[in-house]
């Protein structure tokens, strides 16, 4: 195959990948905590794009009922309620929509907004349905296109062959043959991704309060100045390696020296500071690994 | 009866509908009568569930009567049933035991916002266990996980270096919640569905493709950060240390157990061992990972000087077994697992809490304050010999249960030299166990300096009953079920039996 057309077919993929990358980096790479927060948010962004991209099928429109949309469908509902109506053949699951209809319908007969309802009712009901079903993940877009169109078709007929003469059942045959049902991408990632994205503004909120809580305690929000901060209270120096230079040196940094359990009575014995260093050396792995 | 069909969504709901009420109690006592009330109802519930399920086999519950491939399903066998019990028993014991302890530790204003954060964090742990659909356990983790960072962070006002931990903790716990989201998303492209069940009837039989591999994949990193298996546990030690100590206490004990368990979940009832990349997967990575992290964890553990950090990183070591056992991949070696997860809890709890009693009256968590602790505060001493045993892995204390399902599943899988690994690594336990004790019995208290009065320049005494009581019901639990193997034992050999054999 030709890469050229393999990269751009995948376009979506690329950019959930570079998305995706771009966020990493910055979370790994800056030291500045609102930025790795920042970084934090492209990173799952990127993922709410790869979901979205999976939902959407070739040639469907958003999962949403519009207007104009309705208008055109107009046509069909007229050919489909020919046949009194009908909504069994949707295999309808009885909303409210097909008895709004079969009033109205009855009433007047040349009224095709409640038709159309329902017509669109049935379809969003086959959207989920295959959405939710085995098919979607391997080849939705063939099959729900087929299906939509056997259905829009078959119902055209049998319009047709009911109203027989009726000038006006004729129109919606005429109508309906050449009428493609619209097709919904797969709502249910964007349902999906509406609760992620709530998610992620949860997590964003919450780590912004920690770095304004960190900005409080600490007076920056640098990574690099934390840790030294951190080093300076409890070893008396920004670099744990230069201990042993600065030994004799009084404990600089004008940093208050916060020892675990404080209370006025934190002092930990000297014996225990070569525990503690140690504990410091495993802890700057921690330090390094979201630095 | 009304409450036996709705048994399994009641360990959930009740906490979500209450836990909101915390906040508009007018002081820290009130709110936390009603984290006691919240937390003993859902124990309450989760032991009924555990009994319904023993008795009737697996649960399916419909939220919302809405049928399972499309609607969420939450579905209860025994192993879920099992760690609900463990989550929640230890919710209902820490939530009495916090109050003199936190009290102390966070600004009193906190204290009802303190309790909410607790309800939730347990609501969305047992959310992650109970459910059966997989971006639901996306949902419930990243619930409790909102509140662990809270939770963490307000150790704060002690040391401010909680808030460093606690954002840490959530630069790490968002990457692994996405990674795993990541992996839903291929899951879901290649099959289509979301439920658990219907996954894995989707996938059984059919030939493995790339995008379920990847799948997998970015879940057990994900989850592996959230359960800080061992190259991914760089947020545990300093959340576990700085977070106030009842907090240290639950989230040991119960929010990477939930992570653990997601894992076994995944690995065995939604993908399958059959497919060749998983065995390989097992055999290959998380063999060496879980090993690496028995002997790293427990080696840094030696050198702590801080206790509550040597018993974080002794938990990255335990963390290590209940992978050992998962990585087997039989029955046994998955039976092995789930004790460990379930003993693993208790122990851990119960030394926490030991941890945050001589916090409470000496303000320290270092060694230092364990010096002669036999003589100053008796109970909190045995308890922590006790559960320091038990984590050992001493006969008659649940920590000998574990380790000894652990080495029947190695050798039942021809792998003796992982026997001898565990033992060896046991014995590193010995001497991080070891050090503290014998700093508790064998030195004398201190006669002079800070440490030899209490937080106040008292005398050190014991710490109050509502904190002991807690503590040695659980110890307690780690002698019962030292003995009474066959509970959790048979339990744990049900629920794998179910869990790998498929046969639900």
């Amino acid at each position: 195959m030709d890469p050229f057309q393999f990269i751009v077919e995948r376009y979506n993929y690329w950019i959930f990948i570079v998305l995706m990358m771009i966020g990493l980096y910055t979370v790994i790479a800056r030291g500045n905590l609102v930025k790795k927060i920042i970084g934090l948010n492209i990173f799952q962004t990127s993922v709410f794009i790869y979901y979205i991209s999976i939902g959407k099928i070739a040639g469907g429109t958003a999962p949403i009922y519009l207007p104009g949309d309705m208008y055109r469908r107009m046509d069909h509902g007229e050919g489909h309620g020919g046949d009194g109506h009908g909504g069994d053949d949707h295999g309808g699951d009885g909303h409210g929509a097909e008895e709004v209809h079969g009033v109205e319908h009855g009433e007047e007969k040349s009224h095709g907004d409640a038709e159309a309802l329902h017509a669109g009712d049935a379809n969003a009901s086959n959207a989920l349905y295959a959405g939710g079903g085995e098919e979607a993940g391997h080849a939705p877009a063939a099959d729900l296109h087929g299906g939509a169109a056997n259905v829009a078709s078959g119902e055209a007929d049998h319009g047709g062959a009911t109203q027989g003469g009726d000038a006006h059942g004729a129109d919606a045959y005429g109508a309906a043959a050449d009428f493609v049902e619209p097709i919904y991408s797969n709502p249910l990632p964007h349902v999906l991704i509406l609760t992620a994205i709530v998610v992620g503004i949860a997590t964003t909120a919450v780590g912004l309060a920690l770095a304004v809580r960190i900005r409080e305690a600490y007076g920056t929000i640098e990574e690099d100045e934390l840790e030294d901060a951190d080093n300076i209270a409890e070893f008396g120096v920004a670099d744990p390696r230069e201990r042993a230079d600065a030994q004799s040196a009084p404990a600089g940094g004008g940093q208050a020296p916060q020892v675990s359990g404080t209370r006025g009575r934190g002092a930990k014995l000297a014996g225990d500071r070569l525990g503690e260093r140690l504990g410091r050396g495993a802890g700057s792995e921690n330090g390094g690994g979201a630095a | 009866m009304i409450i036996a069909d709705q048994l399994p969504v009641l360990p959930i709901i009740t906490p979500l509908a209450l836990a909101p009420f915390t906040l508009l109690m007018p002081n820290g006592r009130a709110a936390h009568l009603w984290a006691m009330a919240v937390t003993g109802l859902s124990f309450l519930f989760c032991a009924m569930l555990l009994a319904q399920v023993a008795e009737v086999g697996v649960i399916s519950y419909q939220l919302g009567d809405w049928a399972p491939p499309l609607g969420i399903e939450y579905r209860v066998d025994l192993a879920n049933a099992l760690v609900m019990l463990l989550i929640s028993g230890v919710a209902a014991l820490v939530a009495p035991f916090s109050y003199e302890s936190i009290r102390t530790e966070i600004d009193d204003r906190q204290l009802p916002m303190f309790y909410t954060a607790f309800q939730i964090c347990m609501l969305g742990l047992l959310g992650v266990v109970v459910t059966g659909d997989a971006f639901n356990v996306f949902v419930f983790l990243e619930i409790s996980s909102l509140s662990t960072y809270a939770l963490v962070a307000l150790g704060g006002r002690l040391d401010r270096r909680a808030l460093t931990a606690s954002y840490n903790y959530l630069v790490m716990g968002t990457l692994g919640a996405t990674f795993f989201v990541i992996g839903l998303g291929l899951i879901y492209q290649a099959t289509g569905t979301l439920n658990m069940a219907d996954i894995r009837a989707q996938l059984e039989g059919s030939p493995s493709n790339s995008m379920v591999e990847a799948s997998f994949a970015f879940i057990v990193v994900g989850m592996g950060l959230k359960a800080a298996a061992f190259p991914m546990h760089l947020w545990m030690p300093n959340a576990y240390t700085y977070a106030p100590s009842a907090v240290s206490a639950f989230i040991a004990a119960a929010s990477t157990k939930a992570a653990v368990y997601v894992l076994i979940r995944f690995t065995f009832t939604v993908f399958g061992t059959d497919f060749e990349f998983i065995q390989a997967m097992m055999t290959y990575i998380l063999t060496t990972v879980a090993l690496a992290g028995m002997f790293f964890g427990s080696l840094v553990a030696v050198f702590q000087s801080s206790v509550k950090r040597m018993l974080a990183y002794s938990s990255v070591g335990q963390i290590g077994y209940m992978l050992l056992g998962l990585s087997f991949g039989t029955e046994a070696g998955v039976q092995a697992s789930l004790i460990h997860l379930f003993n693993h809890g208790l122990m851990k709890a119960a030394l926490f809490m030991s941890v945050a009693c001589v916090m409470l009256r000496l303000g320290v968590h270092d060694c230092a304050g364990f010096h002669g602790l036999t003589k100053r505060m008796p109970f909190t001493a045995a308890a922590f010999i006790f559960a320091g045993l038990s984590l050992i892995g001493v006969p008659l204390t649940v920590g000998f249960v574990s380790k000894w399902y652990l080495l029947q599943a190695a050798f039942e899988v021809g792998r003796a030299w992982a026997g001898f690994l565990i033992v060896a690594s046991s014995l590193i336990a010995v001497v991080y166990v070891g050090r503290v004790v014998e700093l508790i019995l064998l030195r004398a208290p201190p006669e002079e300096g800070p440490l030899s009065a209490d937080v106040n320049g008292e005398p050190v005494r014991e710490a109050p009953l509502s904190m002991l009581i807690p503590m040695w019901l659980l110890v307690a639990a780690n002698v019962y079920f030292g003995l009474r193997t066959d509970v959790t034992a048979g339990l744990a050999g049900r629920a794998a039996s179910a869990l790998v054999g498929g046969g639900q």
